[in-house]
């Protein structure tokens, strides 16, 4: 029995996943210019439209001058784009029509190295992606802080929950139409609900109640205070909302996986 | 050959709702050995595959891989196997040496070990003058030579090959057979499935036919066609009521016969005399011994 149990590998091993981030660090090397050129214009494009077409309405919101509440509120949006997005047409792509996770499985990798490693690199790309926004604003205008140094850690660990829930969809779902639902149903209200744009004391009682779920919402928060000053327990509570919505979603994908990837 | 054996199945059982696509197989592949299984589409043969790679779990039955039991230890095992899939799943937008690299680290070849693992790769798929062409510039049987060379980056002991042909045209495939043949030499051991008889014929030291999910026979393919095929079979042409008729006698005099679309062959006609019909002579072959067990005639 202990002989047995010595010889089997364990489980998250570093080289497994090492191989799995590999393969995914090399194959973005083919497509890092267009990831990057999206995931620039596409905050830009908010900032202008929002900021200034909004901004020319009201120039203050919630205390803050709209220009710099969009540019702090965008990094998660920015955050959300690059890992929910990515997370869950990837992991299908390389599932139903690259087959990709067979010729991984193959190896010695366990469905739950997949998921970890993957995620993992998602939720990098989100953290260093979710500062563009904030580097845009800061062109236009927005004071530095040293709080932003925070912003790609805060951006790292929102990314990993939305890279795990992206890929825990892509578990479940049979068809890439499906993906719609998803989007228009959770994704899409998620993000407008989020104080990205607006304020959510603005909003009745009970969407403000129910705001305090949108993971979204948190990342919102915890960027702009980050940028405009930090408000102790609170913000950890919020930090703790994301560290936990990332390993509920976590497991919940390896789950997922393991069911749609072994027989 | 040390009589170790690198593949241990006992009575595996795999089902997907109703329906069983192994069905209580027992497979037995010695080291250093090339086994071949040969069935007909839906026999049940990738799924053994899957299940040797714990892609797939069984619901009855004992599995070991390099002595190695699954599902529980196979990824010790998985990281001494080269798998070879069916549907080529390369990345298309890598290069060749790209591809080799990245499968280096999922095989956990050592840092200082990396180069020249690919380089010896590149060299047994006879690609090394390919080595920066990204994969969906290459021709169909490149990429299979690429995906074999892929599954050699960690000199695997067991090399499992999900029929490395299939789709091919017959110059790339007779290449392809000069590359798993070379594998064979150097004592790698092979678990090849195929529905080509020409390449089981070819390759395996021992073949294993399959119907159904369970095996129907095994052994080497000289023997297996002795045995049930005889030296020798009678080829009769005519018309489906003429074919029914051959039939008929042979099975009276108690011989084995298979269609083949436009004839009948009555085979194991050697020492039959005045028994066997008049027809076209010729040697018996794996083809002869396939139809007749996995009754492919029937379907």
């Amino acid at each position: 029995m202990a002989a047995s149990a010595s010889r089997r590998l364990g489980r998250l091993e570093r080289p497994a996943m090492t191989g799995v981030l590999v393969r995914e660090v090399v194959n973005f090397s083919s497509f890092w210019r267009a990831t990057t050129f999206s995931s620039t214009v596409e905050p830009t494009i908010y900032l202008l439209a929002f900021g200034f077409g909004f901004g020319s309405l009201v120039s203050e919101v919630a205390g803050y001058d709209y220009v710099e509440f969009v540019g702090t509120g965008t990094v998660a949006t920015a955050v959300l784009f690059s890992s929910a997005f990515p997370a869950m047409f990837g992991t299908f792509i390389k599932y139903k029509f690259q087959r990709t996770y067979d010729a991984i499985l193959a190896a010695p990798v366990d469905t739950e190295e997949l998921v970890t490693a993957e995620a993992l690199w998602i939720a990098t790309r989100a953290g260093v992606y979710g500062c563009v926004p904030l580097l845009v604003a800061l062109v236009f205008g927005l004071d530095p802080a040293f709080g932003m140094l925070a912003v790609p850690g805060i951006a790292f660990v929102a990314g990993f929950g939305w890279a795990c829930f992206g890929i825990a969809i892509a578990g479940f779902i049979s068809s890439i139409d499906n993906f719609n639902y998803v989007i228009s149903a959770v994704l899409t209200p998620l993000f407008l609900v989020a104080g990205t744009f607006f304020p959510l004391s603005e909003l009745p009682e009970w969407a403000q109640v129910a705001g305090n779920f949108n993971p979204l919402h948190h990342c919102v928060e915890l960027v702009r205070h980050a940028a405009f000053g930090w408000e102790g327990w609170s913000d950890l509570g919020r930090l703790g909302v994301l560290v936990a919505f990332g390993l509920a979603a976590w497991r919940v994908a390896i789950r997922a996986m393991t069911r749609k990837l072994v027989d | 050959m040390n009589g170790q054996l690198a593949i241990r199945l006992r009575g595996v059982v795999k089902r997907y709702g109703p329906i069983t696509a192994v069905d209580g197989l027992d497979l037995d592949v010695p080291e250093g050995t090339c086994v071949g299984l040969l069935g007909p589409n839906g026999a049940g043969k990738s799924t053994t595959m899957r299940l040797l790679t714990a892609q797939a779990i069984a619901d009855e039955g004992e599995l070991e891989v390099l002595g190695f039991r699954l599902p529980g230890e196979s990824k010790a095992a998985r990281a001494q196997c080269g798998v070879v899939p069916q549907l080529d799943n390369l990345d298309v937008t890598l290069t060749v040496e790209q591809n080799l690299l990245v499968f280096t680290h999922l095989y956990r070849v050592g840092r200082s070990e990396r180069r020249e693992a690919i380089e010896r790769s590149l060299k047994t798929a006879n690609l090394a003058d390919r080595r920066d062409t990204k994969v969906d510039k290459l021709s169909g049987g490149m990429r299979r030579r690429l995906l074999i060379a892929r599954a050699l980056v960690h000199r695997p002991r067991l090399v499992l090959l999900d029929e490395p042909t299939v789709g091919l045209d017959p110059q790339v495939r007779q290449e392809l057979w000069a590359l798993i043949d070379a594998l064979r030499a150097e004592g790698t051991t092979i678990l090849m499935s195929t529905h080509y008889i020409e390449e089981a014929e070819r390759l395996a030291d021992t073949v294993l036919i399959m119907a159904h999910g369970g095996a129907v026979a095994a052994g080497p393919p000289s023997q297996l066609v002795a045995e049930h095929a005889g030296r020798e079979a009678v080829e009769v042409y005519g018309p489906p009521a003429r074919l029914a008729e051959v039939e008929a006698a042979a099975a009276a005099v108690a011989l084995r016969t298979r269609r083949t679309g436009t004839s009948v062959s009555v085979l194991g006609v050697d020492g039959a005399d005045g028994r066997a019909p008049e027809g076209q002579r010729r040697p018996t072959n794996l083809e002869d011994v396939f139809v007749l067990l996995t009754g492919e005639e029937i379907g």
